[in-house]
């Protein structure tokens, strides 16, 4: 049984400025293991910032606890905070490097920090900008690298002092799919190889599907939905959750008395041609409005849309084809 | 012009950048300080502190708010007590550094406020003391602006070393006054504010300069 990175029991921030007062996050009581990689997941203004940041106490906690590995880190005098700070890292979405510096003295700063010898500094520097895969750069000034690039260096940055763990507020937002996905895969390696825990905080549901074993789902402050990618993803039972996994139809029926279904299904499923078996055994057409699918953890899940054909009892014979064959189904309601 | 004008005007350069060059020096060695302790107390920066910044920023406002010329009266008893005397080069640069702390003080809070908040942010999730934070992250990356700053101040000590001629100050101030304004001998007086503002220019052109070639 893995331990517990982080444990927050009851967690509620107020922001209070000029007399206002905001409840940026309400109750929200979760775990971290050690290992995994951790999605925290949720629309913008959702409270995801505000959550990742008082784990490294960026922001105080208005009440609740925050504990790393049984520590309460509210309890933590400004010392012992700095210490227990070299043992989380964070990374930004716009990668905070020093613009004045080279890339190698990036790097060094939290070896620098935590007092590692000069000589010391510079080889854990460089080991660094290796795993990140940017030897050619060490002399080099951030403004002159790409997006990509900084947040490499950011990460190199983040890893050099040993962390226990990595936090990751929207640190793939700036950058476009492919480099996304670039610096989704290298976090992946980093994980498995290093046994660093991760924890990433992103609104785009596809960086969580890509490397995310467990997922908490933030919805207005509050914890709407926390588990396994897999079942979350498959299962979703929140209506947060629903929103992030089924986001809204843009399509409205063709007719007035078109209903619209949606049919959920999974790894297996996905290869079997049910629509074409449909029209085949049945004789109904129906009106593809969306699809998409998705691979989780290497199996695939799908959703698809579908307009049913205006008579009741088509619709009745179109949805009892499905149910035989093992789907879910829903109804979809355009104004949901 | 006679030799002993040029004399006097090749006397007057050396003392004009004497006096600037010392009460620029002598101005950051209080005002670099001074500046930071009012970015670093202000509100939500690293180490917010009401009183202290209230404390500091009026006394910088009251200091700024005075008009050069009075502040050099008042300061003759203070310079004569620091340099034995209240006339001179030497004696002019005590009331110029004074002169010149708070407008370098908040010239320096300027600069390091342009400094990217997530910057410090990183630095503190490194676990780096505040003492740290502001040498190894907000200095070096207000750098570039801090050189530019500083051209400006140091083109203001030297234009307040101009005035600081009229109560006995050396310098191409005390020339232009003496020559122009009491003898009316203008070839002289125009020569000398020539000087002055060539010098202001170039001081100008080297600060842009270095903070460019900072600027990565
Ligand atoms: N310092 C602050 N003072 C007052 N309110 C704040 C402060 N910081 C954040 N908030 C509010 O708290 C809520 C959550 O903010 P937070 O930055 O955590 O959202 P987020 O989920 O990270 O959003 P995004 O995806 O846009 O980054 C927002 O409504 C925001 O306006
Ligand atoms: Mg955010």
């Amino acid at each position: 049984m893995s331990e517990n990175v982080y444990t927050l029991t009851n967690v509620y921030k107020t922001y209070r400025n000029d007399g206002k007062e905001f409840e940026a996050l309400k109750d929200v009581s979760l775990e971290v293991r050690e290992g995994e990689i951790f999605g925290i997941i949720g629309m913008s203004g959702a409270g995801k910032s505000t959550l990742v940041r008082t784990l490294n106490r960026l922001e105080e906690v208005s009440s609740g606890k925050v504990e790393f590995y049984g520590r309460d880190l509210a309890e933590l005098k400004q010392k012992e905070l700095r210490e227990v700070r070299h043992d989380i890292s964070m990374i930004f979405q716009s990668f905070n490097l020093l613009n004045q510096r080279t890339v190698i003295e990036n790097i060094e700063q939290p070896l620098r920090i935590a007092g590692v010898p000069r000589r010391e500094r510079r080889d854990k520097a460089r080991e660094m900008l290796k795993v990140v895969g940017l030897e050619a750069k060490e002399n080099e000034y951030p403004t002159r690298l790409s997006g990509g690039q900084k947040q490499r260096v950011a990460i190199a940055r983040a890893l050099a002092a040993d962390p226990k763990v990595l936090l990751c507020d929207e640190a793939t937002s700036a950058l476009d799919p492919k480099i996304t996905g670039e610096i989704l895969d290298l976090l992946k390696v980093i994980n498995e190889e290093r046994k660093l825990t991760i924890i990433i905080i992103t609104h785009e549901m596809s960086v969580v599907e890509k490397i995310c074993d467990r997922v908490a789902i933030i919805d207005e402050g509050n914890l709407a939905e926390v588990g396994d990618v897999k079942d979350v993803f498959s299962n979703p039972r929140s209506k947060a959750a629903k929103k992030l996994v089924f986001p809204s139809n843009p399509f409205d029926p063709s007719s007035p008395d078109g209903k619209l279904i949606r049919i959920v299904f999974d790894g297996l499923r996905a290869s079997e041609p049910f629509i074409a078996n449909l029209v085949e055994q049945t004789g109904l057409k129906v009106n593809i409005l969306s699809a998409n699918t998705r691979s989780v953890g290497g199996i695939g899940y799908g959703q698809m849309v579908l307009e049913l054909p205006a008579d009741p009892a088509d619709q009745k014979a179109v949805v009892d084809f499905f149910k035989a064959g093992g789907l879910a189904v829903s109804e979809v309601n355009t104004y949901e | 012009m006679s030799d002993y004008i040029i004399n006097t005007i090749i006397s007057g350069v050396w003392e004009t950048l004497i006096m600037t060059f010392f009460a620029s020096l002598f101005s950051y060695v209080v005002g670099l300080p001074l500046g930071v302790l009012l970015y670093v107390t202000s509100r939500g920066r690293l180490l917010e502190n009401r009183a202290v910044n209230i404390v500091f920023g009026t006394i910088v406002n009251v200091m700024r708010s005075l008009p050069f010329l009075i502040l050099l009266v008042l300061l003759i008893p203070f310079t004569r007590l620091v340099t034995g005397s209240s006339i001179g080069t030497v004696a002019s640069i005590v009331p110029l550094t004074v002169g010149a702390i708070p407008i370098v003080a908040r010239m320096v809070e300027s600069s390091l406020c342009e400094v990217q908040p997530g910057i410090i942010e990183a630095a503190t999730s490194m676990g780096a003391s505040p003492l740290y934070t502001v040498l190894h992250f907000i200095l070096p990356e207000a750098t570039p602006s801090l050189i530019h700053g500083g051209a400006i101040n140091v083109a203001t000590v030297l234009g307040y070393s101009a005035m600081a001629g009229v109560i006995g100050g050396g310098g191409l101030g005390a020339i232009a006054l003496q020559y122009g304004y009491y003898r009316y001998q203008s070839d002289v007086m125009w020569t000398t504010v020539t000087l002055l503002v060539i010098m202001v220019m170039v001081i100008q052109e080297v600060g842009t300069l270095l903070a460019k070639k900072k600027r990565k």
